[in-house]
């Protein structure tokens, strides 16, 4: 560390930044800040404010557009409402062949089916991972964490080949057995390092008892994991949710279409006329998510902190 | 520890088996294998099976109806002398090359104003958060098309002050611009894992830096960057793997055909469009494969380069 002296100000403003910091967890309604700190604090919270308001603020124009009268989302950037324009969504439920529903229902077979599938492999290899000892333990381990990074685009002619062959396009087969079989290695690799953190003395304890492996990955580990378990639902539901180039490969019969496919064919069929219904089933379709995350916030944000799945 | 780490102390640590390693060797095997099976066959089946078969198609000549037939290096050639595909590959290189230093640097930047102790953290990382979850999707692709469209929101707040845009997404100058503004504005993941980064920094070295009389961009340059360079290496490798493959976001914006004039013709979009539009498979594997060197190839400058910057504490 090199020990340069400063101008006094600025250490001044640093030496009073670490004493006041203890005391302001004792008591966060101390007021007793140094008006460096507080104008520092305000400074922050200005920046912070405005920073997001810049973020936030498309996404709130176009719940307010999906609200307007076509006419007017071309020449309001504001986000005031003069009255409820309901038509939209009405106009935009029934624009395709199906209701919006079906799309929905669709959506969340294929989001269902994704989840248990990731569940059940992603936890087993997992389990196998971090506790069991066999001879290729460390080869195949390494080629799990490659496959994470490997890109799809490599796989996915063949495997478009192989669906098609056993005739499985138009069906939402080829969107689900691939998680069945925990090729999201992602969550194999969060649930190995979830389980290296429960103390062995718990299985030592089952075997002891008499429990065979089965037992105790369904007794001991698999409770115990449930925070993992958690993002890795969380997850899958948002990632299957929004997965376009899967659907758009494999899901052509517009009977089949998930969310994301139907609304690219709103898109197509409406040649950019009715913004307001587009964006109308767009925020219908960004609900569910918008769910998860308001009530998985907190293992989502657990999950990528300590992986950075996305 | 992050996948990246675990990988690069794997290929560090090359020591001989304890004795405990070597006697508990083979002792689970059944149950093992029991485990993994279903791994094991998405491994074969879905992963290592077809990567075989694509590098087998990227030699033929293939378009799902009659049989392959091998052309040997044909399709590379062709890659060499196919102009779209050079400018697709232009495109990809300027999203990935401005887009995830700038996202990156935004996240970094927010991570550190939203240091420990400050009110309504939760509240500011949540709305810094949730345009990564929703940017990948078709619906938030389709509300960019319009906020830089003609008459699109952009272009209305510049109306205000007087100022008339111009189409920026029917623009070649512009359209590319609009995508990797989109991608910076998801940089809420990478924030969060920079912040849980940042509390990993054990406060005693800010605390002897202060008794030195260390200012805060000393503090910053000294203590802070070597620290979480780690973390920057991890979401750095992460984020360029990432973007090389995106394409929701094009092919959105521009309608499916890269346009204006390619500007938005990522490589990925490009590959779809020879696989699963023109069903000219053995083309689209070859270009899948050379994807595939071109991310391994960056990947590998990370590993190497990282030597000289990132800094391990362990």
């Amino acid at each position: 560390m090199t020990k340069i002296q400063t101008l006094p100000a600025a250490t001044e403003a640093e030496s009073s930044k670490t004493s006041k910091s203890p005391r302001r967890r004792e008591s966060p309604g101390n007021l007793a800040f140094s008006r460096n700190a507080r104008i520092k604090g305000l400074i922050k919270h200005a920046i912070l404010i405005l920073v997001g308001g810049i973020m936030i603020y498309p996404l709130l124009w176009m719940v307010v557009s999906s609200l307007r009268p076509n006419d007017l989302i071309f020449r309001e950037p504001g986000l005031w409402l003069n009255n409820l324009e309901m038509s939209n969504y009405t106009d935009g439920w029934s624009a395709l062949t199906h209701p919006f529903g079906h799309y929905m229902i669709n959506s969340a077979i294929v989001v269902l089916g994704s989840i248990v599938g990731n569940l059940i492999s992603c936890s087993m290899a997992a389990y196998a991972f971090a506790r069991l000892q066999f001879s290729g333990k460390k080869l195949f381990f390494g080629i799990m964490l490659l496959t994470i990074m490997l890109p799809f685009h490599v796989v996915i002619v063949p495997q478009y080949i192989l669906f098609s062959q056993i005739g499985w396009v138009n069906t939402f087969w080829p969107l689900i057995v691939p998680k069945l079989l925990a090729t999201d290695a992602f969550f194999v690799f969060l649930m190995v390092q979830f389980i290296r953190g429960i103390p062995k003395e718990l299985d030592e304890a089952a075997r002891i008892d008499g429990a065979g492996h089965p037992r105790i990955f369904l007794r001991v580990i698999l409770p115990l994991m449930v925070p993992a378990l958690a993002t890795t639902t969380i997850f899958t539901f948002i990632w299957t949710w929004n997965d376009f180039f899967g659907a758009l490969i494999y899901l052509t019969d517009p009977d089949m279409f998930t969310v994301p496919v139907a609304l690219r064919a709103f898109v197509d069929s409406q040649s950019a006329t009715s913004w307001g219904s587009l964006f109308a089933m767009s925020i219908v379709s960004l609900f569910p998510v918008f769910l998860v995350f308001l009530f998985g916030q907190r293992f989502l944000i657990k999950g990528i902190a300590t992986t950075g799945i996305k | 520890m992050s996948a990246i780490g675990e990988l690069s102390t794997m290929t560090r640590r090359k020591g001989p088996m304890t004795k405990e390693e070597k006697k508990a060797n083979g002792r689970d095997n059944k149950a093992a294998y029991v485990f993994l099976l279903p791994w094991l066959i998405g491994l074969v089946v879905i992963t290592v099976g077809p990567m075989l078969m694509s590098l087998y198609l990227s030699f033929t000549d293939y378009n799902l109806l009659q049989p392959p037939q091998w052309v040997g290096i044909d399709n590379f050639v062709r890659m060499f002398g196919d102009a779209r595909l050079h400018n697709s590959l232009r495109v990809t290189f300027t999203y990935v090359l401005v887009g995830v230093p700038l996202q990156l640097a935004v996240a970094l930047v927010i991570a550190l104003v939203l240091d420990k102790g400050l009110r309504g953290l939760p509240f500011y990382r949540s709305i810094f958060y949730l345009p990564s979850l929703l940017g990948g999707s078709v619906a938030v692709a389709i509300l960019w098309k319009q906020i830089f469209g003609t008459t699109g929101l952009v272009n209305q707040v510049l109306a205000m002050i007087g100022i008339q845009g111009p189409g920026w997404i029917s623009d070649p100058n512009t359209a590319l611009g609009s995508i990797i503004l989109l991608h910076v504005w998801t940089f809420g993941s990478p924030m969060i894992i920079f912040l849980a980064g940042l509390r990993q920094i054990p406060n005693m070295y800010y605390e002897a830096a202060e008794v030195d009389g260390a200012t805060t961009l000393q503090k910053f340059w000294r203590i802070t960057l070597p620290m979480l360079s780690p973390i920057i290496f991890f979401n750095l490798v992460l984020q360029i793997i990432g973007s090389f493959q995106s394409f929701t976001q094009a092919f959105i914006v521009s309608g499916g055909n890269g346009g204006p004039s390619d500007s938005t013709m990522f490589f990925t979009l490009y590959l779809y469009q020879k696989g699963f539009g023109q069903f000219d498979m053995g083309y689209a594997s070859a270009m899948a494969w050379f994807l595939l060197v071109i991310i391994g190839v960056f990947t590998a400058i990370n590993f190497i380069a990282s030597k000289y910057w990132v800094f391990y504490d362990d």
